[in-house]
């Protein structure tokens, strides 16, 4: 759909725009400010010379590399500090509340490590190939920067994101229970050039990828999927990788659980099978409610969040037009549509997707919402390209119960009440 | 899958050395294994110098830190206990994965006969073998953990994706919705800054 206001604009049912301004302005007893308003008083922000605009401001020899204005202080990772048994071996989430557009700033997208976030030099870094090819090989970075470069964008969700809110409304907040995901623009050299160089063998039908930290990380992942569309990069969002990202390198598996994209790449084994490993047997198996588990469940389904308004981000402006914002993504390709509800699930409007989306990447959706001051129950809804439409978390519990853990693409409610504060609810 | 191109000639051979040295990697019928093995008395000592302190003297967890037995039959339970015995399938995961990663904190300093042994000592206490077992690269694979079959491939595609590709209603759904769960009621989340904007 085209990047044009839609028809919430118009809303409430049956009134004008102009008709729902005044009404809303004579029930907020006149204290609406914008547009039409009058200013009891001059505003001396404007009559009144600032420092600003008077002194000076820092030179451009003041921050080779910058940081956000401390005014932005709180577009920060945070943690759940009774999530796990340490900080080391756990998660933290990115700020996706306070965020816009697709594309995550590096410095607060989240990190989930198993034995902490490694120091490497690139001098120091090698990658390996073994197993099942004609020449077991070793590069050096230098080695993988002489290669033909890829450069795609997608998003990289943690197969946990989620996963507290399965048993009901946990974590009060978009960042807590959508924020293990981040959206970068990745270059590097096709996993499929890597390969080539080693030779793969027919039998060998598998990967094995692991990293150069303690926990190694390692996971199988199927030849199709390697020689598809894996990048080994370098690069994220124009930049080296940051060290708790995998500097400097690190695998990318678009569409696919964010374990699998293996930091701090070491090696790449080439078997006959699968490994098994760790965290492919006792982690990222999904239990299932006659007790057996799912295992390779590997593709991240469609999926949105409202990141504003939300608890995070309550409606602070009172009744009037507002903006509804958020974000869908599909391991399974593009998102083609997103419907927003403003009454949980009883009606549903499209809402407008930003820019072009990409497959298997993030992408923004907007819905240009007049606010009639009674409280909403907020709710979006992904689809995809497949056709396959976001799910509610009852669809999802009836078929897996409550303790799959990961791969929570549920629907989400955010209530918002008539001061405009919003929380996670579920709702029946 | 694509055509390859012809190889860069980028990169160079990997030493037998090297190879040895980063591929150690398990697979579910044993190869992979060095030769050796270990007791489970020997198990026990390494145990109790090496990994009581964070998983309890009987691999039944402490504090916060994972149990790595018991738990068994509780996989369909309300709150299920998932272990190498009640849940892992495969016992070369758990070579492996001690072989690589643990100590947490100190990795990789492990002989192999030490994690055979500590292999032994955690099959111990899941109740799995006697207390004179001694486990090897040669009866490895006679071991069967218990949940050995307890997993299958994702089967998204046939049970979920015909519910969920069915074109959404859009008006008119439901009956009016009412709150049956709020996360403030719970008050687990950490404080955070309200953003307000003027």
């Amino acid at each position: 759909m085209t990047d044009t206001p839609n028809d919430a604009a118009k809303t409430p049912r049956g009134t004008s725009r102009r008709d729902f301004l005044r009404t809303a302005g004579l029930a907020a007893g006149g204290a609406m400010v914008g547009a039409g308003a009058k200013a009891a008083s001059p505003d001396p922000l404007i009559t009144e010379v600032q420092p600003y605009a008077s002194f000076l401001g820092e030179g451009v020899d003041a921050t080779p590399y910058g940081m956000p204005i401390h005014f932005e202080d709180h577009v920060v990772r945070r943690n759940v500090e009774w999530l796990t048994a340490d900080p080391i071996s756990s998660i933290n989430f990115t700020p996706i509340h306070a965020l816009d557009g697709t594309i995550t700033p590096q410095g607060c997208a989240f990190e989930r490590h198993h034995s902490g976030a490694i120091e490497m030099s690139k001098d120091e870094y090698r990658l390996m190939i073994t197993g099942l090819v004609d020449k077991p090989l070793v590069f050096t970075f230098g080695d993988l920067m002489r290669m033909p470069r890829v450069q795609h964008t997608y998003f990289c969700e943690c197969a946990a994101n989620g996963g507290m809110e399965w048993g009901g409304a946990q974590l009060n907040g978009a960042q807590f229970t959508h924020g293990m995901i981040h959206n970068m623009e990745y270059t590097g050299v096709s996993l499929r050039t890597l390969l080539n160089e080693a030779g793969v063998k027919p039998e060998g039908t598998w990967v094995y990828v692991e990293g150069h930290d303690a926990s190694s990380n390692g996971r199988s992942i199927p030849m199709e999927k390697a020689l598809d569309d894996c990048i080994v990069a370098f690069y994220a969002n124009g930049e080296a990788l940051r060290m708790e990202h995998g500097y400097p390198v690190r695998l990318v598996v678009p569409g696919w659980e964010g374990n699998m994209w293996v930091k701090w790449l070491r090696r790449i084994g080439v078997h006959d099978g699968p490994i098994e490993s760790r965290e492919e047997t006792s982690k990222y198996t999904d239990l299932m409610p006659d007790g057996r588990a799912r295992k390779w469940t590997w593709v991240m389904d469609a999926k949105s969040v409202i990141t504003s308004p939300s608890p995070q981000v309550p409606v602070s402006h009172g009744p009037g037009p507002m903006v509804i914002t958020g974000l869908a993504w599909s391991g399974r390709g593009k998102v083609t549509r997103v419907d927003v509800s403003v009454d949980g699930g009883v009606n549903w409007q499209e809402a407008r997707i930003a820019g072009d989306p990409q497959s298997m990447a993030v992408t923004r959706f907007y819905f240009d919402h007049v606010w009639d001051g009674a409280p909403m129950f907020l709710q979006a809804r992904a689809i995809d390209e497949t056709g396959y439409v976001q799910p509610t978390k009852e669809q999802l519990r009836a078929i897996r119960g409550l303790n799959s853990i990961y791969h929570n693409n549920a629907i989400q409610t955010w209530y918002v009440n008539e001061n405009g504060d919003a929380e996670n609810v579920e709702v029946s | 899958v694509p055509a390859l191109a012809e190889p860069l000639g980028i990169g160079r051979a990997a030493l037998p050395e090297e190879v040895a040295a980063w591929d150690v990697a398990i697979m579910p019928d044993g190869r992979g294994l060095p030769q050796g093995g270990g007791n489970v008395l020997d198990g026990e000592d390494l145990w109790i110098e090496q990994c009581a302190v964070c998983h309890g003297d009987f691999a039944e967890g402490a504090g916060n830190w994972p149990q790595i037995v018991g738990g068994l039959g509780t996989l369909m339970d309300d709150r299920p206990v998932k272990t190498t015995d009640s849940y892992w399938p495969h016992l070369s995961t758990v070579w492996d994965y001690v072989n690589r990663s643990m100590p947490f904190g100190a990795a990789q300093t492990l002989t192999g006969d030490e994690v055979y042994a500590i292999t032994a000592y955690i099959l111990y206490s899941g109740g799995l073998v006697d207390d004179d077992f001694e486990l090897t690269h040669e009866n490895f694979t006679s071991i069967t953990l218990p949940n050995a079959d307890g997993f299958f491939v994702d089967d998204r595609d046939d049970v979920e994706l015909p519910l969920f590709t069915q074109e959404p209603c859009m008006s008119d759904c439901r009956a009016p919705v009412s709150i049956s769960a709020r996360a403030t009621d719970i008050d687990v989340t950490p404080e955070f800054p309200i953003i307000r904007f003027t």
